[in-house]
């Protein structure tokens, strides 16, 4: 019998809001415990919450990106659990009235387009952290009240492989919206996954697990794969699933039990009095759209119709929007239609640069026109050889000299004259005669082996076309 | 003539005049307080803080340092706001709240000694404090109301010129009525709850409890106003109230609605009533029988709404950060025996309650169902306020009962606020003024409804009375 997988996911993201949901407080990362908390974040007796206009704004610009419809009117609820870290042992979220709802995102596996629905995007507010001592705990508030984004999918997604691209093209776009840093060490990105097994055509859905506690998108991935693994075998073997909420345990790399169905809680939602109903007019949605910038996937296909660039070329640099948009500035002041020398030279030589740094390749110290220059030179004046310009491109980084001056002052400029590379064929081909033999026994291998002699000669400087073609005039 | 008998408006006259300083009056309150204390309990903490003795330079201001005795759920900076329960023993806020800012700004002086009332404002009697009963101080056998008795016995037994209290279904006009004084309860937001602490969210509102008319305007001026602070405040700056007094009434439209004077109403009352509605004929109000069908629902709705907002609001109370903290082996016997010794009776009943009511499986069947309920009861309202400028009713069914009387029977002690808590549930103002007396000397309530934001009609209507009753 073959088995399915039936994934759902629920991803809580850090809005990017200088201040919290409801009231003032800094929202900045890395503060000393209790530096950023008042008494509304704190829950102290009689304090109200305001909403942040920006935290509501940022929810209707995801739910938007997201195709959702953003509902005219919406409501904040009050969800009840006693916890140290939720100052009022309840969190303003929203239960039936979210932000927006029905919406979809379009993910690709192995070319195979999927549509994963989404059911509501909803805000809330986060809880402080514990810090667990020896003999004591202690809570850090500066957390609370930080805005939430609550992103919930309908069940559509069937493989670990599936949820990571989901994570990945979410984490893409909302980076794109600029609304979240979308960082899981952070915590400012967290994923919890809901999942069951059934036979494959089954129409009813098998008994769920809700996993809390990944770190990563391959956590997450990781997660889903042991979870379905334990539940297939567990059928098999003639178990029952029971409903339950399952931990990740990173060390051991296995989902542990944390509570069933019957321990789960009674979170006694119910309106938030102390806030009133938002409603968003179609001026204000069209607004907040306006702002909403080219997202990923329409920037990927306009980069394939525009600038020529491959299919993966442009998935790479679409997947990060300063990339995207650096690269497009180097694009459009490039003469030529062709653009993917310049893509190859991003993706390439200054991608290594750039992650050998740690940096992104916008923060990489070379301007356009400098680099786009030594594009040049080795692409089409053929000036230096493709390794030798890597090499320019590194220096060129460390010393932000140009291109020109660096071919100039360290004698660079590649050998293409036939004249004077004769001396070195001689010397390689007499040194050689083995890979002679075998070029001229068929083996195309050798000529190539004999080519980076020559280049080695040469200190790298030889054109390797031209050394190349005279090889093979010389051995044919 | 002792001056903390007199109102603001005429201590106002003789701090203009500079006849007297506004230390002259706390000393005169002190006094007052030493004498009465013991025998009326008005205030909690009397030993714990001094009244100060050089008075600051209030001449610019509007109140000139007249002083304010504030209800113990009210939140005043570096003092004790403990809502007299033991849960929240040696809270000192560090903030104030905004009607206590706006007073501050105003020039008055905040009272260090805080009201007595009901923990949380969880009672009518004022017997469910954890400092012990408020007495009313027309007779100290019987209680002053609640929940903000202490505010009302305050006032009454002049040891406070004025006060603030808070309305949840009645507490500041039921003890008003108890007691002979104002007290009025403003439309949901117009005064900010901002450093209120939360009884029941969507009905709270705190409001005047004063000797007349005239300072109850007053005050209320000085307290209401849209604050950023709450979001559920509402309108511009707020008013002078003040300046609706002079109006006569002629022509005023008077509803008296006649599920109001049914069995259960005492002829003392009921007699008191009708004769103040004669009055308010006399001076030119046409007064005839209006119907609000849906009264009789209004005591179960509340006691939903009421207690499920309550259950949530005190979800906060549980030893982590602030108030009382029992020792226990973890977490969960730490909340569980905090909050065991924290919270009295009726405010264990009451979270209860309220938890029940919220719960998955019966939510619908008692939250939703009370809040479409109170749709119907503020729809009655919105459909005689077409045609009636005001509602009269009496305050209460009867005037003040014995402590203990009611102690033993929730029920009967919740049906006690069977006139007030209407107005609470659809957000309409309301204000309750002496309208006569008792054979045995307590004093009745007359009560005055008006429109949402019919704060000046109410306080006009108010006024007239006051102005020309017998």
């Amino acid at each position: 019998m073959e088995y399915e997988a039936v994934i759902g996911l629920e991803v809580h993201l850090h809005l990017k809001t200088r201040s919290k949901a409801f009231c003032g407080c800094s929202t900045e990362f890395g503060q000393p415990p209790n530096s950023q908390v008042c008494p509304v974040c704190l829950g102290f007796p009689g304090s109200l919450p305001v909403l942040n206009e920006v935290a509501f704004k940022y929810a209707v610009k995801a739910g938007v990106a997201l195709n959702c419809t953003v509902q005219k009117e919406t409501k904040f609820d009050r969800k009840h659990y006693y916890y140290p870290d939720l100052p009022k042992n309840y969190q303003i979220s929203q239960y039936d009235q979210p932000v927006s709802i029905d919406g979809f995102l379009d993910v690709c596996l192995d070319k195979i387009p999927k549509r994963i629905r989404i059911k509501r995007v909803h805000l809330e507010e986060d809880a402080g952290k514990l810090i667990h001592q020896e003999d004591r705990s202690l809570v850090d508030f500066n957390r609370a009240g930080i805005p939430l984004l609550e992103i919930v999918t309908e069940p559509d997604i069937s493989s670990p492989e599936e949820a990571y691209e989901y994570l990945s093209s979410l984490k893409n776009i909302i980076e794109y919206l600029d609304v979240s840093d979308c960082d899981m060490e952070k915590g400012s990105l967290r994923c919890d996954a809901n999942v069951s097994v059934r036979f494959k055509g089954d129409k009813e859905l098998g008994v769920k697990a809700e996993l809390k506690n990944m770190n990563s998108f391959k956590g997450v991935k990781d997660a889903l794969a042991y979870e379905i693994e334990r539940q297939i075998e567990l059928v098999e073997s003639g178990g029952k699933i029971v409903q339950e909420t399952r931990l990740w345990d990173i060390k051991e790399l296995k989902t542990v039990p944390m509570r069933t169905k019957e321990e789960a809680r009674d979170y006694r939602y119910f309106p938030e009095p102390d806030l009133p109903l938002f409603t968003i007019s179609k001026e204000e949605i069209a607004e907040i759209e306006k702002d909403i910038p080219e997202l990923p996937k329409e920037k990927s296909l306009r980069f394939i119709k525009e600038y020529g660039l491959s299919e993966y070329d442009a998935r790479i640099i679409v997947a990060n929007k300063s990339n995207a948009d650096y690269a497009e500035e180097r694009f459009k002041a490039w003469p030529d239609k062709n653009k993917k020398p310049v893509a190859n030279w991003l993706i390439g030589p200054l991608a290594a640069i750039a992650s050998s740094s740690n940096i992104e390749i916008s923060k990489v110290k070379i301007s356009a026109q400098d680099l786009l220059e030594l594009i040049d030179l080795v692409e089409n004046k053929q000036l230096v050889s493709n390794l030798t310009g890597k090499a320019v491109l590194e220096e060129m980084a460390a010393t932000g000299a140009q291109a020109s001056s660096i071919i100039r002052e360290k004698n660079l400029v590649q050998i293409s004259d036939a004249g004077a590379l004769e001396k070195e064929i001689d010397i390689v081909i007499e040194e050689n005669t083995r890979s002679v033999d075998d070029f001229k026994a068929g083996k195309n291998n050798a000529l190539m082996f004999l080519v980076g002699q020559v280049m080695k000669k040469t200190k790298g400087k030889a054109n390797p076309k031209v050394v190349q073609e005279l090889l093979r005039r010389r051995l044919g | 003539m002792d001056l903390n008998t007199l109102t603001a408006q005429d201590l106002l006259k003789k701090l203009d005049s500079k006849e007297i300083s506004a230390q002259d009056i706390l000393r005169s309150l002190e006094k007052s307080i030493k004498a009465q204390d013991t025998k009326f309990k008005a205030y909690v903490r009397t030993q714990d803080f001094h009244l100060p003795q050089q008075s600051i330079d209030y001449s610019k201001t509007t109140l000139k340092g007249i002083p304010v005795a504030i209800k113990d759920n009210i939140c005043t900076e570096g003092f004790n706001t403990e809502c007299c329960s033991k849960i929240l023993e040696g809270f000192h806020p560090p903030y104030d709240a905004t009607v206590v800012r706006k007073l501050k700004d105003a020039g008055a002086f905040i009272f260090p000694y805080k009201t007595n009332m009901d923990e949380f404002a969880f009672g009518s009697s004022t017997e469910n404090s954890c400092f012990g009963p408020t007495r009313n101080p027309h007779n100290p056998e019987c209680v002053p109301g609640g929940s903000s008795g202490g505010s009302a016995a305050a006032v009454a037994s002049h040891q406070a010129i004025w006060a603030l209290g808070s309305d949840t279904g009645g507490s500041i006009r039921q003890p008003a009525a108890f007691c002979g004084v104002v007290g009025l309860k403003p439309t949901y937001g117009l005064v900010s709850r901002y450093g209120l602490i939360a009884f029941a969210s969507s009905l709270d509102q705190i409001g005047p409890i004063t000797k007349d008319v005239s300072d109850c305007a007053l005050l209320l001026s000085i307290i209401a106003g849209r604050d950023e602070l709450d979001s559920t405040s509402v309108g511009s700056k707020g008013c002078d109230y003040s300046a609706y007094l002079e109006k006569d009434i002629k022509g005023m439209r008077i509803g008296i609605p006649r599920e109001y004077f049914v069995e259960g109403i005492g002829p003392e009352v009921k007699k008191a009533v009708l004769d103040a509605i004669k009055v308010l004929e006399k001076l030119g109000a046409k007064c005839r029988e209006v119907s609000l069908p849906h009264t009789e629902y209004a005591v179960p709705v509340y006691y939903i709404i009421a207690t499920a907002e309550a259950s949530s609001n005190l979800a906060r109370f549980d030893g982590v950060q602030y108030g009382l903290r029992e020792k226990a082996k973890d977490i969960i016997a730490m909340y569980k025996k905090t909050r065991d010794l924290g919270f009295g009776q009726e405010a264990k009943r009451r979270i209860l309650l309220g938890t029940f009511a919220l719960s998955h499986g019966y939510y619908d069947a008692y939250y939703l169902k009370a809040t479409r309920v109170r749709n119907l009861i503020y729809q009655d309202f919105i459909n005689v306020f077409k045609d009636c400028d005001c509602i009269v009713t009496p305050t209460t069914p009867t005037p003040a009962f014995k402590i203990g009387e009611k102690t033993g029977d929730p029920l009967k002690m919740y049906l006690s606020d069977i006139f007030t808590i209407s107005v609470n549930l659809a957000g309409i103002p309301a204000i309750s003024i002496p309208c006569g007396r008792t054979e045995k000397g307590l004093p009745i309530g007359l009560q005055i409804l008006s429109r949402h934001f019919g704060e000046g009609d109410l306080l006009r209507l108010a006024y007239a009375y006051e102005q020309n009753k017998p």
